[in-house]
């Protein structure tokens, strides 16, 4: 008869065990996301990301050793990033002629995006930290965090804002551009890839290639802009 | 697959590389994403399954964001009394934010008569 008590020891301390929960979670969450019509209240990301916490609270794991499992899903990112130059080749003649568009939709999403956090987070007297971190959420993780120890901001704190926009907009995309009536898939698309990031841009591709296409492309305009504006409007905003 | 893969890690690894050399503001993956683009645009021959493997991971993009989303959730107490503001103002940022791009661009593409060509069957 095995020990259950040692088995758990065992697998709890190897990263089989929480790669296989990430994967597994993921899994379920993504096939409830498709039972509910991709509902954007079903996001496969929050919903997996809800399960794992509960499960490493419960068994009382600490983050790293969640960590050295699931770092084997994470590293994939990268790849997933330059995988994204294939969409965007294939839907080239679409970009070409929603150039001009793009860009100054590109400014304008991006000036609102980081000045209406800043200002609220002034109007609301939030702390310097919290106000820092806000100013460049709707940039890429990587390029969040590197824009908040250029600006003296704490870029772990960064890091929470980039995922809280992330997921949130994953959401609130779909509801908020039927209200508005807007059925350019394209615009739809570059808002939630601008506004999210890869995780909007996530949600997006389940929506329609199209507008996946242009959210992969609003992701990487948008991290470089906010990068450049990020320095130059805090001092007009703060 | 496994060539189309490969493929993928050393235009990433170029792109680390090329960072570190001119100090790019850009991550790697951005600069490999930016490599990519050149070799399909000059049509240089990249294992057939590239195509493939590139929209098999992309698929599960959300999956990807499943770690970090984790490791947020420890550093929520980070926040601590700010939190409840702090979601307040992201979501208002962010719908204020999505609404002015795509109204913005779906205007101008409006204007210059630049039409949606997205079949009604792909829309949700």
């Amino acid at each position: 008869m095995i020990n259950l008590v040692d088995l758990w020891v065992y697998l709890s301390g190897s990263p089989l065990l929480w790669l296989t929960v990430t994967l597994v979670a993921y899994i379920v969450a993504d096939a409830i996301s498709a039972a509910c019509g991709r509902h954007p209240l079903a996001n496969p990301v929050l919903m997996s990301v809800v399960f794992i916490s509960a499960t490493l609270i419960i068994s009382k794991t600490a983050f790293p050793s969640y960590f050295a499992g699931a770092q084997f899903i994470h590293f994939l990112l990268g790849p997933a990033t330059v995988a994204l130059a294939v969409p965007l080749f294939r839907h080239l003649p679409e970009v070409k002629r929603m150039f001009v568009p793009m860009i100054i939709a590109l400014v304008v999403g991006s000036i609102i995006s980081i000045s209406s956090a800043v200002l609220l987070a002034k109007w609301l007297g939030l702390s310097k930290l919290a106000t820092l971190a806000l100013a460049p959420k709707s940039a890429t993780a990587a390029i969040a965090m590197g824009v908040a120890e250029k600006i003296q901001g704490d870029p772990a704190l960064t890091a929470v804002m980039v995922i809280m926009t992330g997921i949130s907009g994953a959401i609130i995309v779909t509801p908020l551009m039927n209200l508005l009536r807007l059925k350019n898939y394209a615009a739809r698309g570059f808002a939630a890839g601008l506004v999210s990031h890869g995780i909007g841009t996530a949600r997006a591709f389940q929506v329609n290639p199209l507008a996946g296409t242009f959210a992969g492309i609003a992701l990487g305009l948008n991290g470089v802009l906010t990068a450049i504006l990020v320095p130059l409007l805090l001092p007009w905003l703060l | 697959m496994l060539h189309a893969f490969a493929i993928l890690l050393c235009l990433q690894l170029a792109g680390e590389a090329l960072v570190r050399a001119i100090g790019s503001p850009l991550p790697g993956p951005v600069i490999g994403l930016a490599l990519l683009f050149a070799c399909l645009v000059s049509k240089l021959p990249l294992p057939e399954a590239t195509n493939e493997t590139a929209d098999g991971i992309l698929k599960h993009l959300s999956l990807l964001f499943v770690p970090a989303g984790v490791g947020v959730v420890q550093q929520l107490p980070l926040l601590g009394a700010e939190g409840w503001k702090l979601l307040a103002i992201i979501l208002v940022s962010i719908a204020l934010s999505l609404a002015a791009t795509a109204i913005t661009f779906a205007a101008i593409a409006k204007f210059m008569k630049i039409h949606d060509e997205t079949p009604e069957e792909e829309r949700r």
